[in-house]
């Protein structure tokens, strides 16, 4: 796909919904508020709706149904995306996902596939109080037969990597129902390209048999040793990058990130590499910590590795709703001091 | 052999399998649970006798029926429920979950109504007249997705064929005491046409359901059909609160096989029976010694 330079993650997404649409007919969206000119509460549909009015559909208040239909078209031969306007609206739609989307392919002994791109924000930091904004895609981790994925804002050569990329394999390659976990604070970020990233070595670690899609490790060009692995995913994973910054910086301790961008099935060896490494791993997510994506990571490194990781954190958000007040979320969320306290008492 | 005897051959296709199922379960060779389809056997033959090839359709855990009337096989249906490789879908899907060309079924109530619509969606996006057939019951009426999914349906005019199997009990709860209001005026609410007949007798509902078929075809829009009918069976293998008195009655007034069948000379009667149970018994030997 062609992409803009100079892009943030919200123009590279719609820039991949503009080109899944155009290079693939059997590709609809649906969802709600998504038409123009208003073009979807956080703009990702934007501009679709003019130039293909036939395949971007607006729904009422339905969110359940709308992925049910979808389902129903992927059965029937389309890639339908559905936008679900806040991710803490996923729990609306957890039955056609967990009993019927994700079912039908292994339920029916393979005879069929349902290629649906679920789209959601999750997310705080925007002060919409506690049912707008939650992380819940922990609750989606581990379902049988979805995939679960979560950009980073990273744009390689060829656009490799890019959010706009990943979604638009998912949508035009997609095989298996996906969960595509976009973030509200996520949106405006510029995608980093390799001149904002001289400082940094980055590799793509993914590409396994299990996922196509990027497992970037990153850490500071001619830094020592690195000391402990961070795993970081979505918007986590940039204030991650800001924490590994600092804390080489300010406290001389020298960390490598490994950014995923497939959560389910997750694929965990690119992970244990960099933890054979510096046998430390802290988790970091903006989900609440119990049960979450850090602990199946952390189990999953355990299982591995044995002694040989020798220390592992979680740093996640605090186990209560998200308050609007800028000053209560930001005591519940996790931050960059959080993710450099955890680093600094671990080493 | 004429329309009649077609008829009621196939409907005792149903009834067979469905007794022949109930009769084995407690031997041990099914796995899990079962809902048959027995006293409905003419909302099956009666609306599916009218679909074309491409034509789909969505059913519910009470699916046996609708199946064996969509064309399935019985054999393959009775090694599904034995748990077998050679069933429809491997042994995975089990009783409640089917899918064969284009027949899908699911036990999740309501869960299936969004699928239909987003089938019928798509086969009016393609512009092929396929009708999408989905049956429900008046159970189902209880669950919300359901009414997100009624007024999509109207909304964009899809080519449905939503059919309501009201046997006036959920399980083991009486309809009268689950249901609130009318259930036509429910779809009359979200502007979808709606007809109710009171019947078991095929003769009634399948040229009713043929016309409703027609109508969604050729104007490409949703219609439902409210059949009330009779559960003679228990919901699954033998869960029954209903006074057997009652269960009785309906045997007496409701049975589409009696009701249909006396139109046929008692010879031509007798020789259906006797091949059909024929075939149904060949069907679940052959599913009982195949595979493992």
């Amino acid at each position: 796909m062609t992409e803009k330079s100079n892009n943030t993650v919200l123009s590279s997404l719609n820039q991949g919904l503009h080109q899944s649409l155009q290079d693939d007919p059997n590709v609809i969206l649906l969802g709600e508020d998504i038409l123009d000119p208003y073009g979807g509460s956080f703009k990702v549909t934007r501009g679709l709706s003019s130039q293909f009015p036939e395949r971007v559909i607006t729904t009422p208040i339905s969110e359940a149904s709308i992925t049910g239909i979808a389902g129903g078209l992927a059965l029937r031969g389309f890639h339908p995306v559905v936008e679900i306007m806040f991710g803490d609206f996923t729990t609306l739609i957890v039955d056609q996902v967990v009993n019927h989307l994700a079912k039908f392919h292994a339920m029916y002994h393979g005879q069929t596939s349902v290629p649906v791109v679920i789209r959601t924000p999750m997310g705080g930091r925007r002060g919409y109080g506690p049912t707008h904004s939650q992380t819940l895609e922990k609750l989606f981790l581990g379902v049988p037969g979805l995939r679960v994925l979560a950009p980073f804002h990273l744009q390689g050569e060829d656009h490799i990597g890019s959010p706009g990329k990943i979604l638009y394999d998912a949508v035009t390659q997609g095989e298996s129902p996906t969960l595509f976990i976009e973030n509200k604070l996520q949106y405006l970020l510029k995608l980093l390209s390799e001149s904002d990233l001289t400082e940094y070595t980055i590799a793509n670690r993914g590409g396994s048999t299990k996922s196509d899609f990027p497992f970037y490790e990153l850490r500071l060009k001619g830094a020592p040793a690195a000391q402990v692995t961070l795993a970081a995913y979505g918007y986590m994973a940039k204030l991650a990058m800001d924490a590994l910054h600092r804390l080489a910086y300010q406290h001389e301790i020298f960390c490598e990130l490994l950014v995923p961008t497939q959560l389910a099935p997750f694929e965990v060896d690119p992970l244990l590499a960099s933890v054979r490494r510096t046998s430390r791993l802290i988790t970091i997510e903006e989900g609440t910590l119990s049960l979450g994506w850090g602990a199946e990571v952390l189990a999953r490194a355990s299982e591995a590795l044995g002694a040989d990781l020798k220390a592992a954190r979680r740093v996640a958000a605090k186990e209560t709703v998200v308050p609007a007040a800028p000053n209560l979320e930001a005591e519940v969320l996790p931050g960059v001091g959080d993710i450099i306290q955890h680093v600094k008492e671990m080493v | 052999m004429d329309k009649n005897a077609h008829l009621y051959q196939q409907m005792l296709t149903i009834r067979s399998f469905e007794s022949l199922l109930l009769e084995k379960f407690s031997t041990g060779i099914f796995i899990g649970t079962t809902h048959t389809s027995l006293g409905q056997e003419a909302n099956a033959v009666g609306v599916l006798s009218h679909i074309q090839e491409n034509d789909v359709v969505v059913s519910n855990h009470r699916c046996h029926g609708h199946f064996l009337a969509y064309g399935g096989d019985p054999q393959p249906l009775f090694a599904e429920l034995m748990g077998k490789p050679e069933g429809v879908c491997g042994g995975v899907g089990g009783s409640q979950h089917l899918h064969w060309r284009n027949f899908y079924s699911s036990g999740v109530q309501g869960g299936t109504v969004p699928m239909a619509a987003g089938m019928a969606l798509a086969e009016k996006k393609k512009g092929d007249k396929v009708v999408v057939i989905d049956f429900m019951g008046d159970g189902t009426l209880g669950e919300g997705i359901v009414y997100e999914s009624l007024n999509m349906i109207s909304l964009w005019a899809l080519p449905i064929l939503i059919v309501l199997e009201n046997n006036h009990i959920a399980q083991t709860t009486p309809a009268d005491i689950a249901i609130a209001g009318s259930i036509t005026q429910r779809f009359e609410a979200f502007g979808i046409p709606v007809t109710q007949i009171d019947s078991s007798d095929v003769l009634e509902i399948s040229p009713l359901a043929g016309d409703l078929i027609r109508c969604v075809r050729d104007e490409s829009m949703p219609q439902a059909l409210v059949i009330d009918t009779a559960r003679l069976g228990t919901h699954s293998k033998g869960d029954d609160t209903r006074p057997q008195e009652t269960v009785e009655n309906l045997w007496r007034e409701r049975d589409p096989i009696t009701i249909h069948g006396a139109r046929l000379p008692k010879a031509v009667r007798e020789n259906i029976r006797t091949d059909v149970e024929r075939r149904i018994k060949a069907a679940f030997n052959e599913a009982l010694e195949g595979g493992a």
